[in-house]
């Protein structure tokens, strides 16, 4: 198995490993950093569930290989400073299992960066490339509305 | 008093850091993965399994078959001795020497990670002899039909009637007669988490540790107790953060079993997490059927009878423990449930065949059930040339018509029909709305409006497993703990999947006994530590789990105010319990805590003879009814594009009865999400097969669910009608929004094509399907 060495930066914590070269980033993220907030539930890159930050975009951690991100910044849910989003979801239950919830913030949290005032359409489209099963997506559209809103000045 | 209040759920605050604690997120020493070899035929002779290349890779510790298993696992047929006549075939954790569904495991192969598992699993040689497949019912029962299961004579697994009147002298006295004939396609529960597993044994004591994502782990311990010959207590089931559920993870899965079997084989912890495809292919599936059904009117509008076929099947096998019968047992027995007839005849019947097996999946039969008899109404109300609505509330039960058994056999208590109809009317303006849509046809634009009205059986009865056989508690036990320091830890039967059953029985607990409600802990999903309960399913959490935690934390209060009235030389009655003090009208004794710290370091305060346990047990089953009923409206609007047969959904609304409420955001948020799991039925997802019964939908990309983009806002509203069958009063909701969604959707569909004189009846209403039904392709 051809393996190689990465080094980046993680959450703010330089780290250095040898990985697989076919490994993908969300399992290296999660099984050899052990940064299990971000989840696996397709690996094709269509339902949201590994979504991470890399250089300040968010992307699929199940579509990205570990050794794509030599070099990069990574950030995943348990090290963005998420006060107001996390408050609003847990308040108004804009989530259920919480299995998507990791990937919804972070996508909530790069649309509220590029567009501070968006209209409800404009966060479900947003969103559309994380899939909930649980919520119905309103209660998590109701968040995201809510902190934009409380975000203005 | 914290029933009542929506207040958020604890849990939910860690899933928000990233720091939850689902099975893949869990690690121990030692531990190996699993990967299946699956059968890529529907139907198929295993003629040899070469595993000798597998078994030389490196990294690879075991690839096991059925040979290697056969004798450290038993084989089960799912039975219902409620159904002696189903046909239960016998079922094994590897297939043996036939598959009979395509994804069906052959071997397992167990390897350091779980990619050198399955670069392993690829590795295994297995010689097929395809056999032919048989994919549709139908065709499954013609005589000439290849047959699954050798033994038997045919495909056919079970057939009933179910009667009650005349429906052939109905139908000849009818004035009109509406009948349509509707095909519900198969589709699968689709949680984010897929299913995984980690077993641990330990051969020096006999003893399986499961970490489990599943929603009732003494199920499972029993299971897994039977099946590999151990002592039940040995078994242990540790169910943590589940990552949805949805019926999809109540079952016993082979695959999940092997990982079991792996684990004591090789005395190494075993991991097996199923990926998105392993889930399409071999989870449960739902529906898959077929109906055709009529409904007879009086010439002035009243339901005389129905007349129900349902033609479905299992699968391969039947589902264990709880067989495949439900659905087509539900939609026997609750179509047209609402509507006061005297007339009725149901059949169903259910055949074998081979895609994987039919297992309970959120509201079991309801939608159909529903979307059938919702569906025949319009298209009466359209020859009666009367108005929908009020077809509807001219023929529902009401007022004194309860308490009913119903021609179905279902034993209503009260439903509240006209209240919710009344309410949904109230806030949705339907003549308002029939304008626009007059306005908007006239440019070629196509809306539609869609009523469902939905019963919901919900907390099931001890009877049905009981009777059946099956080791399945629906009996529920509550144990409260008022620990030294005065807070209180309670242990649970029923399980938590995000759905909030936890924090409702917080709230029972806190408001019962009169304390905070930081001051209650509630601790779920562990057989060991729980006691025997039934888990969550079919809507029982709250009103079962509910009630025992009622009556634990009232026995519990009972408790501290005798020591309370013990130690202050009071009357027990005098005294109560607020926010944790113990007060006789508005003078403050003294609080829980110190009554919990003399309680458990200075009991010899207390006199003998005074009721002095500060650990309590309680429990609650239901008696002599099958179901607890609530019941509902749903209306849709939707847009049809009829140029792309693309459907907008618009706005979706709710009123529902589940009885007394003990979170209204819960409940809230559970009907929204089981409204949008049954808009995607209704619109999107859909397992297609080819006719040699190949997955044709094996990823997202194929098999769409709804997202956010594409789904409405959604309106719930409550009338609360608490059962008089327990003191908390509670029905359950869970299922509620899927039970009506995909009849509301379908009614609103043939509602906005109904001017180009087209009708529809098949779910999901794709483009293709709607183009068809238009003319257009």
């Amino acid at each position: 198995m051809k393996t190689r060495r990465i080094a980046l930066t993680v959450n703010g914590e330089t780290v250095e490993r040898e990985v697989p070269v076919r490994q993908n980033l969300v399992d290296f993220l999660r099984h050899d950093l052990g940064f299990t907030g971000s989840h696996v539930g397709c690996e094709q890159g269509a339902c949201g569930a590994c979504t991470v930050v890399l250089d300040d975009q968010t992307v699929r951690g199940c579509l990205v290989l570990a050794v794509q991100a030599d070099g990069a910044t990574v950030e995943t849910i348990e090290g963005v400073q998420l006060d107001d989003l996390r408050a609003a979801f847990h308040r108004l239950n804009a989530l259920q299992c919480g299995f998507c919830t990791p990937g919804m913030l972070l996508s909530a949290r790069e649309l509220l960066r590029d567009n501070p005032n968006p209209s409800r359409q404009q966060i479900r489209d947003y969103l559309s490339g994380n899939f909930c099963r649980c919520t119905g997506y309103q209660a998590i559209v109701d968040a995201v509305e809510t902190v934009a809103l409380e975000r203005l000045p | 008093m914290s029933i009542g209040a929506g207040v958020p759920r604890d849990r939910a605050k860690r899933l928000l850091g990233g720091r939850g604690r689902f099975v893949d997120d869990i690690s121990m020493p030692r531990l190996l993965h699993l990967a299946f070899v699956r059968s890529p035929y529907a139907h198929a002779r295993i003629e040899a399994i070469d595993c000798l290349a597998a078994r030389a890779l490196k990294g690879v510790v075991a690839v096991l078959t059925a040979a290697e298993i056969s004798d450290a696992v038993a084989s089960w047929r799912a039975e219902h001795k409620l159904f002696p006549t189903m046909a239960a075939p016998e079922q094994f954790a590897l297939a043996t020497d036939v598959v009979r569904w395509q994804g069906e495991a052959v071997a397992a192969v167990v390897a350091e990670s779980r990619a050198v598992a399955e670069d392993g699993a690829e590795l295994v040689a297995v010689a097929w002899a395809e056999l032919p497949a048989v994919v549709d019912a139908k065709d499954a029962l013609a005589p000439d039909a290849p047959r699954l299961h050798d033994h038997m004579d045919g495909n056919l697994a079970y057939t009933a009637e179910i009667a009650a009147g005349d429906t052939k002298a109905a139908f000849e006295r009818a004035g009109h007669v509406a009948e349509e004939h509707f095909r519900f396609h198969r589709h699968t529960g689709v949680s984010l988490e897929p299913r995984g597993i980690i077993a641990e044994f330990e051969p020096s004591e006999d003893r399986l540790t499961v970490h489990q994502s599943h929603q009732t782990p003494h199920q499972q311990q029993d299971l897994y107790a039977r099946l590999l010959g151990l002592p039940e207590h040995k078994v242990r089931v540790i169910c943590p953060d589940v990552g949805g559920a949805f019926g999809l993870k109540h079952h016993l899965m082979a695959d999940e079993l092997v990982a079991c079997v792996a684990a004591k084989l090789l005395a190494r912890p075993i991991k097996y997490i199923a990926d998105r495809l392993e889930s399409f292919l071999a989870d449960v599936h739902c529906r898959d059927h077929e109906v055709t059904a009529r409904m007879a009117f009086s010439a002035s509008g009243d339901i005389l009878a129905i007349e129900v076929d349902d033609l479905f099947n299992a699968g391969a096998y039947g589902q264990y423990p709880r067989t495949s019968i439900a659905e087509g047992n539900q939609i026997s027995r609750l179509t047209g449930a609402p509507y006061g007839h005297e007339h009725y005849r149901a059949n169903l019947t259910m055949a074998f065949l081979n895609k994987s097996i039919l297992g309970h999946i959120r509201s079991v039969g309801h939608p159909i059930a529903c979307a059938v008899a919702e569906r025949l109404i319009d298209l009466g109300a359209a020859k009666l040339g009367l108005d929908p609505i009020e077809l509807r509330r001219r023929n529902y039960l009401h007022g004194d018509d309860f308490p009913r058994t119903s021609v179905g056999g279902i034993e209503f208590e009260y439903l509240s029909l006209r209240d919710c109809l009344d309410k949904a009317l109230a806030m949705f303006d339907v003549p308002r709305f029939r304008e626009k849509q007059a306005a908007l046809r006239a440019k070629g634009v196509y809306q539609g409006l869609g009523i469902a009205t939905f019963v919901e059986l919900t907390a099931i009865g001890p009877e049905y497993y009981g009777e059946g056989g099956q080791h399945i508690s629906a009996q529920e036990t509550c144990q409260i703990r008022l620990e030294a320091s005065g807070l209180v830890r309670c242990y649970t039967g029923a399980t938590d999947q995000g759905q909030g059953i936890d924090t409702g029985v917080q709230q029972v607990v806190a408001a019962t006994l009169g304390v905070p409600l930081e001051a209650v802990e509630v601790v779920s999903g562990d057989s060991a530590l729980c006691p025997v309960g039934g888990g969550s399913w079919g809507s029982r959490g709250a009103a079962l789990a509910g009630e025992a935690a009622l009556r634990a934390a009232a026995t519990l209060r009972r408790n501290v105010l005798s020591i309370a009235a013990s130690l202050l030389q009071k009357d027990p009655a005098d005294l109560d319990i607020r926010a944790g003090w113990v007060m006789e009208a508005a003078t403050t004794h003294m609080s829980v805590a110190e009554i919990a710290r003399i309680g458990h370091f200075q009991p010899y305060s207390i006199p003998d003879g005074i009721a002095a346990d500060l650990t309590v047990v309680e429990r609650y089953a239901s008696k002599d009814r099958l179901f607890l009923a609530g019941n509902g409206i749903q209306l849709a609007t939707i847009e049809v594009d009829v140029d792309s047969g693309i459907v907008t959904p618009l706005r979706h609304l709710v009123v529902h009865d589940c009885g007394r409420i003990l979170n209204p955001m819960l409940v809230r948020e559970q009907i929204r999400g089981g409204v949008v799991q049954g808009i995607g039925s209704a619109l999107y997802e859909e397992l297609r097969y080819d006719n040699g019964g190949h997955l044709l939908t094996g990823s997202f990309a194929d098999y769409l669910v709804p997202m956010a983009g594409e789904m409405p806002d959604i309106d719930v509203a409550h009338i609360e009608t608490p059962t008089a069958t327990s003191q908390l009063g509670v029905k359950g909701a869970g299922e509620a929004g899927t039970a009506g969604a995909v009849g509301a959707i379908l009614n609103a569909v043939n509602d906005a094509i109904a001017p180009l004189d087209a009708t529809i009846a098949e779910v999901p209403v794709t483009p293709p399907r709607l183009l068809k039904a238009l003319g257009r392709i």
